[in-house]
């Protein structure tokens, strides 16, 4: 059986658990403690996870952190489980399902528990920012509920395997992982934080409440303050055969092989050449995959000039103003016609080009996660300058519901350092909305906010100042 | 818009414009901090850690600027460096020396030949390992420093290849 998983890497050891065994459509599969079940069966070479419901095309792992549904799988007899976030246990039972999956009869009754949870302060989302929102509430005393879907902590943080940029009083020089193995740490030891993984908050109740659901509890958490800290989820793009397995975003390649240790291909083609395009371009060099090429539509490079060097020095060309055009191949990705674009961005004709590879990576940005806030009942605006729908907030961070605060990639599209001291202000501002913290909050808060000016000062933050003078009006 | 906005890479004459180029009489003196960092973005570390505060930069988002007079090689900018952007040079030796940060796998080991490579990927010539730095025991993440025969390789070749291992 083909193993996709990576025994060797500069930055990474990945310990693996305990072996496990399991039952994919009734064969026999192995995989280890702390994988998910999709990344075991994407180690084996697996592809095809699921089919659409209506014209039953097949589908692979598309995000592989449980924003999307093409992972969906019946689990044990349950059908729609995420598999890219659920762990994986010894004696499974996974099949793949067609349409909408039904709901299962004949399985034993299972008992779900219902607890209700009182606390000053929720945060949803375990991210930079609410990893952050909570260490700085919890140093003035709320108690903090700590809420995440994943069953690690640190979001996107815990797949940056780079080192950031920024000073160093922001942990510049500093990789992601050990940046968010120190937050971990430190919200872990906090008296004050308790932390529910594998967690999903799914609804807002009124008066202030939200629903949470794990595998056998369903929760009611009551808070005086809700920090929405949901992150972001990465866009997809209109090209001939986009679905077909093997097409599948840049961070999920990431969380493939730099949380689970597997491979997602051998050859790829990135299209998209931000600074997550090329920063994964390389992660993906790191991991051992040949990177035929990254392909941009605009005139230039989006990313910093440092990382696009860094993938250059490695061969990997960068072609801007070409785009890909379609991907092809058997039920799973044999390959890639890519197109150049002429000033207009419409394709020139007789430029087509086809790339043999196994994997199309898309890096076309990310759009908040911002549907809870939504149901909430938020002020929302489409600001394309900050990725998609954002709430619209005050300096403090708080939105149009009172005791309802944004943080981070929800808030707008922006980066790791900017997360943890968006979040620093919205943990400050909830308790200080609640009467704690006085003066040395206060100080504190204004201080960070006055980083965070510096850090967004420069040509690279010109989108982004854009763009909340658009939000940051109540 | 810049052409290494276009293409991803830096010509030499474009960095000679900028001043980043040390001269000829201060490499001879001993190793001097290259830096390949070009445009303003929000970082600052190299020079928030220079010993001898010959890093300028006007805030966080100006480029870097070496003050070649005053650096003494020590490498510390270069390990810091998330751009890996910063190389070192060094021609007061027997032969010309270049240290380039590296963190790939297969890691070569001290003695060994090695291929260089251009700011393309381009292989154009070789050097031999003299010494490797591991800023950071956790990671294989390292300073490699190679000794060259042409000279010219100082200023060309940003990157290396473990001999043997395929494109
Ligand atoms: C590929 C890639 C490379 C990047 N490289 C860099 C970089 O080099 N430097 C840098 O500064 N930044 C980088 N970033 C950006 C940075 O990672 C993000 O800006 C940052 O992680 C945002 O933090 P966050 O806390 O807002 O959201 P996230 O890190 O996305 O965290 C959100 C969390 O919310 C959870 N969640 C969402 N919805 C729910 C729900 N309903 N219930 C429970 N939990 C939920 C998710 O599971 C997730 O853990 C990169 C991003 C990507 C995708
Ligand atoms: S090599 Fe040392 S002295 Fe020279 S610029 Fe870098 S940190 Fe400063
Ligand atoms: S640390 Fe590196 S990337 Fe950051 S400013 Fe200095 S040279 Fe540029």
């Amino acid at each position: 059986m083909m193993d996709l998983r990576i025994d060797r890497h500069p930055i990474l050891k990945f310990d693996r658990g305990q072996p496990l065994r399991f039952y994919f459509e009734g064969n026999e599969r192995s995989g280890y403690k702390g994988e998910t079940i999709g990344a075991a069966l994407y180690s084996t070479g697996l592809k095809e996870f699921s089919h659409s419901f209506k014209l039953e095309r097949p589908r692979g792992i598309f995000c592989a952190i449980g924003q999307c549904s093409s992972c969906m799988m019946r689990v044990n007899g349950i059908p729609n489980v995420r598999t890219c976030i659920t762990p994986l246990e010894e004696g499974m039972k996974v099949e793949r399902q067609f349409g909408r999956g039904e709901v299962p009869t004949n399985t034993e009754k299972r008992h779900i528990e219902k607890k209700e949870v009182e606390t000053d302060i929720a945060v949803i989302g375990a991210g930079p920012a609410g990893l952050s929102a909570s260490l700085y509430a919890a140093k003035f005393g709320a108690k903090v509920v700590l809420i995440d879907q994943n069953p690690r902590l640190g979001g996107q943080l815990i797949k940056q395997t780079h080192k950031f940029f920024g000073s160093r009083t922001h942990d510049a020089g500093v990789r992601g992982i050990d940046i968010a193995e120190k937050l971990v740490k430190e919200v872990r030891e906090s008296e004050n934080i308790t932390v529910m993984s594998d967690a999903t908050a799914f609804g807002y109740y009124k008066p202030s409440t939200i629903g949470v659901a794990t595998m056998d509890t369903l929760y009611k958490i009551r808070a005086k303050k809700i920090i929405m800290a949901t992150g972001a989820a990465e866009k997809s793009l209109l090209f001939e055969n986009n679905d077909l397995p093997g097409v599948y975003g840049a961070g999920a390649a990431q969380t493939l092989m730099n949380i689970y240790g597997v491979k997602p291909g051998d050859r790829l083609i990135m299209v998209g050449a931000g600074n997550v395009g090329v920063i994964v371009a390389y992660q993906l060099l790191q991991a051992g995959v040949n990177v035929k090429m990254i392909v941009e539509a605009m005139p230039k490079i989006g990313a910093y000039f440092v990382h696009a060097a860094k993938v250059r020095r490695m061969g990997v060309p960068i072609l801007t103003r070409h785009s890909i055009k379609r991907a092809y191949g058997d039920g799973k990705v044999e390959g890639a016609t890519i197109v150049e674009l002429d000033e207009k961005w419409q394709p020139v004709s007789g430029t087509e080009q086809d790339v043999d590879v196994d994997g199309i990576a898309i890096s076309v940005g990310l759009r908040p996660t911002y549907g809870l806030l939504d149901q909430a009942g938020v002020d929302i605006h489409f600001v394309p300058e900050l990725g998609g729908h954002v709430a619209l907030r005050s300096r403090n961070l708080e939105t149009s519901v009172k005791g309802i605060y944004v943080a981070g990639d929800v808030s707008g599209i922006e980066e790791a350092s900017t997360a943890i001291m968006e979040g620093r202000i919205a943990g400050l501002s909830a308790v200080l909305d609640m009467g704690f913290g006085g003066k040395e909050a206060e100080e504190m808060r204004e201080k960070v906010r006055s980083e965070l000016e510096d850090l967004r000062a420069g040509p690279f933050g010109e989108r982004i100042r854009k763009g909340l003078e658009k939000v940051e009006v109540l | 818009m810049e052409e290494y906005e276009k293409k991803g890479t830096i010509t030499i004459d474009y960095l000679r414009e900028l001043g980043n180029i040390p001269s000829e009489e201060r490499m001879k003196k001993g190793p001097v901090a290259m830096t390949e960092c070009v445009q303003d973005i929000p970082c600052n570390p190299c020079a928030e850690v220079c010993p001898t505060k010959s890093i300028h930069m006007d805030n966080i988002n100006d480029r870097p600027k070496v003050d070649f007079n005053t650096c003494i090689g020590c490498t510390l900018c270069m390990q810091v460096c998330p751009g890996l952007a910063i190389f070192m040079l060094d021609k007061s030796k027997e032969k010309p020396r270049l240290t380039i940060p590296y963190e790939m796998l297969p890691m070569p080991e001290r003695g060994d030949t090695v291929r260089l490579l251009d700011r393309e990927g381009k292989d154009i010539g070789e050097g031999r390992v003299i010494a490797l730095l591991f800023p950071d025991k956790k990671y294989r993440s390292a300073l490699v420093t190679v000794e060259v025969d042409d000279e010219n390789l100082l200023l060309e070749a940003r990157n290396l290849r473990v001999a043997g291992v395929k494109e």
